[in-house]
């Protein structure tokens, strides 16, 4: 018995040391993330930190001015609020839309025997296409003269068709189409967590006379909110840094005018922050700016996670 | 048998194909019901590459109009364009910046990986939590002192800061692979350490090998994100045309010529074919990866 104890303790001394003399093997194949990880995450972000307490132009000394930034941000700066109430609508408006669709059509492809491959790749092809190339092609789509949507819309009778990207008032909407039109990343996962549902689950439910809205209701939905967690906090890390079809659709209306035009309507946060920093150079502003985003999409994040104990099922568990 | 028996069998029976019959008819009216509802939701996302693709072949002044049709088919523009602004040059420049990024990031990241699935070492775990939260990392947090670093080795204008950092390991690819490595059986590299063979070896003897679809999904979605990346390469080479990457060029083109729609169109036609080949010879590499990303 203690022959047995005290070899257990000599190989846990071994294992302990094995495990020691790896980490400098483990630190040589990690070097190169080691030296990206402190030179172009760790350092940027301290001093991120360090210039949002600062006015910096990048060609003159930063200069320390306290909590300034911060502080004309939530009082004087509209458009910084602005910027927030458009990004939180494509938020509000993208997050559930994604989650519903992207789930109505993944369940409608576990249904047909033959040709859901071709389905599959149809939805699946616009996601992988390139944001300005969509956004090009929104542009004409929805073109208030000559694009076909309006084109029906005419033809529908309706002759105060809306002018989606020249208008303030539906070029969000606009934005939004073009982007649901990429939902097909969403609808792959949660096809790939459906088809992960054991058969048997259904089979305990056929048995207990479930209806179909009962089955999906009671087995896939459960069993699919680990991936609808996953879409709900990229979706809101991915709003904040939504920027590309924004400016390149207001740069196509309006060239040379305001940021996020037709009227600031598609100013949102990552836009006002590259304004800031990279064509006015107020770099300790964009700072300050990127700190606050750092913040909201933490405390979000953290949030979700709490909820998530609640309602999110994990069988497997994305970190086992 | 009776007559009543017999009767009787024949009714269950009639019964039966009844019940089955209509059971039959309902799967069938349901299967009818799904395709036409998924042929519906096929034609509304096919519709955009419908209509880029019949613009780009109309004429400048056809596509002004709200025909569909092209009258004559203009083929001549996917030439035209060409003239008109210099693509080759900028996809030149994308394919520089795809091209090395991915191999950098295959390079760096592999090892990374290895280490933190293959090998045992006291704060594994931890150095794996910081690879997961800087994937969390909103990149706008960095931009600014990375935007000063390189403007200090007087990078801006090159495309040196769209590349080199990729050999420098992404939190993305890392993960990936990790999370690929992991399948393979610890037994197979414990007998392998067994037999003599060293870390190194054991990494690129054994695992690659092994490896070969996640290292495919990694370089593919490397390459793609460069060939559609904006915000950085308008960062570091807006300033110089000389150097315009593909999504660079094309956004000047079209916000200058905004009312060249065929053109416009025929630049996202060439935009899009390159990604559209990829994915169709690779389409079980991109499922599987994204699928990994999620909950695998």
């Amino acid at each position: 018995m203690a022959e047995i104890t005290l070899s257990r303790v000599t190989s846990v001394v071994q294992w302990r040391k094995i495990r020691q003399g790896n980490g400098w093997k483990a630190a040589l194949f990690l070097s190169p993330w080691i030296v990206g990880f402190a030179a172009f995450i760790l350092y940027p972000m301290i001093a991120t930190l360090y210039f949002s307490f600062t006015d910096y132009d990048a060609i003159t000394q930063p200069k320390w001015v306290g909590l300034d930034n911060y502080r004309f941000m939530f009082t004087k700066d509209t458009k910084f609020w602005l910027s927030i109430k458009n990004t939180l609508w494509i938020i509000i408006t993208l997050i559930p839309l994604r989650l519903i669709l992207g789930t109505l059509t993944a369940w409608l492809l576990t249904k047909p025997k033959r040709g859901s491959g071709i389905y599959r790749t149809i939805f699946f092809l616009p996601s992988m296409m390139p944001v300005v190339a969509t956004t090009f092609a929104f542009l004409f789509v929805l073109n208030p003269d000559y694009g076909p949507i309006n084109s029906v819309l005419h033809f529908l009778g309706i002759d105060s068709a809306p002018l989606w990207f020249y208008d303030p008032q539906f070029a969000k909407p606009a934005i939004l189409l073009l982007t649901l039109w990429g939902i097909g990343d969403a609808m792959i996962l949660i096809l790939a967590s459906m088809l992960d549902v054991p058969r048997d689950l259904y089979e305990a439910a056929d048995m207990e006379g479930a209806n179909g809205w009962q089955k999906f209701r009671a087995v896939t939905l459960p069993m699919i909110t680990p991936v609808i967690f996953f879409i709900l906090v990229t979706g809101i890390i991915f709003g904040f840094q939504f920027f590309t079809a924004a400016y390149v659709a207001s740069n196509s209306t309006t060239p040379y005018s305001e940021p996020g035009s037709p009227q600031g309507s598609l100013l949102f946060y990552s836009y006002w922050l590259f304004q800031q920093g990279f064509v006015l150079f107020h770099m300790g502003y964009a700072s300050a700016l990127a700190w606050v985003m750092f913040v909201i999409t933490m405390i979000c994040t953290i949030a979700l996670v709490k909820t998530s104990r609640r309602w999110v099922y994990y069988g497997g568990g994305m970190f086992s | 048998m009776t007559m009543t028996d017999r009767w009787r069998a024949e009714n269950n029976r009639a019964i039966l194909l009844a019940t089955h019959n209509s059971a039959r008819r309902h799967k069938i009216l349901a299967a009818v019901a799904t395709h036409s509802v998924l042929i519906a939701a096929s034609i509304i996302f096919l519709a955009p590459f419908i209509v880029i693709s019949l613009t780009a072949l109309m004429t400048g002044n056809q596509a002004l109009t709200s025909h569909i049709w092209p009258q004559p088919f203009q083929w001549h523009n996917f030439v035209a364009v060409f003239e008109e602004e210099p693509i080759l040059l900028y996809i030149w420049n994308t394919l520089q910046v795809a091209g090395l990024s991915t191999v950098g990031v295959v390079l760096s990241c592999i090892p990374a990986a290895y280490a933190l699935s293959r090998m045992r070492w006291r704060g594994r775990g931890f150095a794996f939590m910081i690879i997961l939260s800087t994937l969390m990392l909103p990149f706008q947090v960095t931009v600014v002192p990375l935007y000063l670093i390189f403007a200090k080795l007087e990078w801006i204008g090159t495309l040196k800061p769209l590349i080199v950092p990729n050999f420098f390991g992404d939190a993305f690819s890392i993960f990936l692979l990790r999370q690929f490595f992991m399948t393979v059986p610890q037994d197979l590299t414990d007998a392998a350490r067994i037999d003599g063979a060293g870390e190194f070896q054991i990494m690129t003897r054994l695992i690659v090998p092994l490896a070969k679809p996640a290292i495919a999904a990694v370089a593919l979605f490397q390459f793609l994100y460069q060939w559609d990346d904006f915000f950085a390469p308008l960062l570091y080479v807006g300033n110089n045309p000389k150097l315009y990457t593909l999504t660079i060029g094309l956004q000047q083109f079209q916000s200058n010529h905004n009312t060249m729609w065929n053109m416009t169109m025929a630049a996202a036609v060439i935009f899009m074919v390159p990604v559209i080949v990829i994915f169709f010879l690779a389409q079980k590499v991109f499922v599987q990866g994204i699928t990994m990303t999620g909950i695998k």
